[in-house]
């Protein structure tokens, strides 16, 4: 992506964004905050750069920041009520090492509230639009981000992944999403969803974007435990170009849209006639992962989300009498109903009588699909799958049937119970010129193969020689 | 496991939130789907087969006992509560 330089002024690069930022939102409601203020960061860059000073890696490049990170600037709401006017004293250790090369932070984006959803039509604030129909969902939970970088108002912006929060409004929307391995990015000054899933990642225009993001974030943190030690960009480098792919054979049925079996058999294809294998794969534990999935999150939730008092910070409801009427009235009016329904099933499934049955046997459940997982990587490279049974679907068209909404989910949470990096790689479009994405996902700590080869996917699809076809004739800068 | 208000009632008040008639209603419908949904894990056979609640297993990750700068202080933690006495948060009578 483009750095700011003696001839490329920070300022001229902040302004363009903020110009279209404020263009597209009235229509597709991206951002809970746009940053004027961003401005006078970008004259500082260019001070430094005219003064001769180093500047970072991503020098006054401007970004968009998914509203659950943490930052002194603006208020952190992850678009719920319940953190309304909370402006936090940290910084999320990602945001530190983004801002520490340079970027600027334009605005914060819109999310399903607490990343509780599938559509960004969860959100306090009202739902994101899709980039390319403003009739269709952004996808979610990370819809703001999604559709920031889609429409170019920012070459890069945060995600959070706890099931496919990434991977599916990248796949919606056209771009290039990444969940990384687990304890890859510190979650430090993020809002926590389910610890033991929870990724932060990215939305970029191309892999080489990616990549150097990854470089800049990755890394262990004395502020999240549960970081890996250093790994990205260390990792052993495979000269061999050939790679094994497998294809799920689980999945290539009428659950999935056809359009987006044409598009993966497509590239399995594409992949062949390149010179790579292609083989089939059976993991009958994978259609567990879904139900594995929400018994495992809400328990996760239902904890953090007991946070959320009204006492300390946010939003607080007046004259409650005492005490626990404060708590409960708090809760009732500051929560979303998907909020609601998460947490009561996370209670559920941990109350006394029930734990062994959904707890535990959840935790098992996990304990098999890695086992098929690592079964898998023994006989192949990659895996390729779609990322959602179907590309965006229509606003208002699922939000009020839970299950039908969770059920968007079934391709990506399985990541997320294994640990797994997966990359939305943008393939092609549909009939109806609706993005469709696929999901090539890799071994723990593959992250930077997994990436470089995402990048090879790309160009030989039919997203990539259609921007090909607009370079040559002068259509793309 | 039978969803009904008397249970939507319950998972509220371990919850510790208030929910309006029409929400009660909604939810019972709601949760009952979605138990339906999970309970399908009843199908897989998890005999003899440990539960993972981490990916990579980690225990025990020290670090050494210092205390380092904080980001934010006192003052700055409670400005943002509602009301403060005396250096304190107030909040409604507990009793």
């Amino acid at each position: 992506m483009k750095t700011a330089s003696k001839d490329l002024t920070a300022v001229s690069m902040v302004k363009a964004a903020l110009e279209k930022a404020h263009h597209y939102q009235p229509d597709y409601h991206i951002f809970t905050w746009i940053n004027d203020a961003a401005i006078k960061k970008a004259e500082e860059i260019d001070r430094r750069i005219a003064a001769g000073e180093k500047v970072g890696r991503l020098a006054g490049v401007p970004y968009a920041l998914k509203d659950n990170f943490l930052t002194p600037e603006g208020e952190t709401t992850a678009s719920a009520r319940i953190l309304e006017g909370f402006e936090s004293p940290v910084t999320a250790t990602a945001v530190k090492k983004l801002e520490a090369e340079g970027a600027i932070m334009i605005g914060r984006t819109n999310l399903d509230a607490f990343a509780h959803g599938s559509s960004t039509e969860n959100s306090y604030y009202g739902p994101t639009k899709n980039s390319k129909d403003l009739t269709r969902v952004a996808g979610g939970s990370s819809g703001g981000s999604a559709v920031a970088v889609a429409l170019g108002i920012v070459p890069f912006a945060t995600g959070t992944d706890t099931g496919g929060s990434i991977r599916q409004p990248a796949s919606f929307n056209g771009v290039f999403g990444f969940k990384p391995t687990y304890g890859t990015i510190s979650r430090y000054g993020v809002v926590a969803m389910a610890s033991s899933l929870d990724c932060v990642g990215f939305f970029a225009e191309n892999t080489d974007d990616m990549d150097l993001l990854m470089m800049i974030c990755a890394g262990q943190d004395s502020y999240d435990l549960t970081t890996l030690p250093d790994y990205y960009g260390k990792e052993q480098v495979f000269d061999d170009p050939v790679k094994k792919i497998a294809v799920v054979k689980d999945f290539d049925n009428e659950a999935i849209s056809p359009e987006i079996r044409a598009a993966l058999k497509a590239e399995a294809e594409e992949l062949r006639a390149n010179g790579h294998e292609v083989i089939e794969l059976e993991m009958p534990a994978l259609k567990y992962a879904l139900a594995a999935y929400y018994i495992i999150t809400p328990a996760e939730i239902a904890s953090n989300l007991s946070r959320h008092d009204g006492i300390r910070y946010g939003f607080r409801s007046e004259d409650s009498g005492d005490l626990t009427a404060l708590y409960q009235n708090t809760r009732g009016e500051g929560f979303m109903s998907e909020n609601k329904r998460r947490i009561m099933i996370g209670n559920f499934v941990l109350s006394s009588g029930f734990y062994d049955a959904y707890y535990l046997k959840a935790a098992k459940a996990r304990t098999l699909l890695i086992q098929e997982f690592d079964k898998a990587f023994r006989e192949c490279d990659f895996l390729l799958m779609p990322v959602s049974p179907n590309p965006a679907f229509r606003l208002g068209e699922k939000v009020n049937d839970p299950v039908a909404m969770y059920l968007e989910d079934v391709l990506s949470v399985s990541l997320n119970l294994a640990g797994l990096p997966g990359l939305s790689v943008p393939v092609g479009e549909t009939e109806a010129g609706l993005p469709v994405g696929l999901q090539l996902v890799g071994p723990r700590r593959g992250d930077r193969e997994l990436i470089r080869f995402g990048g090879e996917i790309h160009k030989n699809s039919a997203a990539g020689s259609t921007e090909r076809h607009a370079d040559i004739m002068g259509g793309k800068d | 496991m039978e969803i009904n208000q008397e249970t939507v009632a319950h998972l509220a008040e371990l919850s510790n939130f208030s929910l309006s008639e029409e929400e009660g209603k909604r939810l019972e419908s709601d949760l009952a789907g979605i138990i339906d949904y999970i309970s399908q894990l009843d199908e897989l056979n998890t005999e003899g087969i440990e539960p993972t609640y981490q990916v990579f297993e980690m225990e025990n990750v020290w670090r050494p006992d210092q205390i380092e700068p904080q980001e934010a202080d006192r003052e700055e933690l409670l400005s943002l509560t509602k009301e403060v006495r005396n250096n304190q948060i107030k909040v409604p009578k507990v009793l």
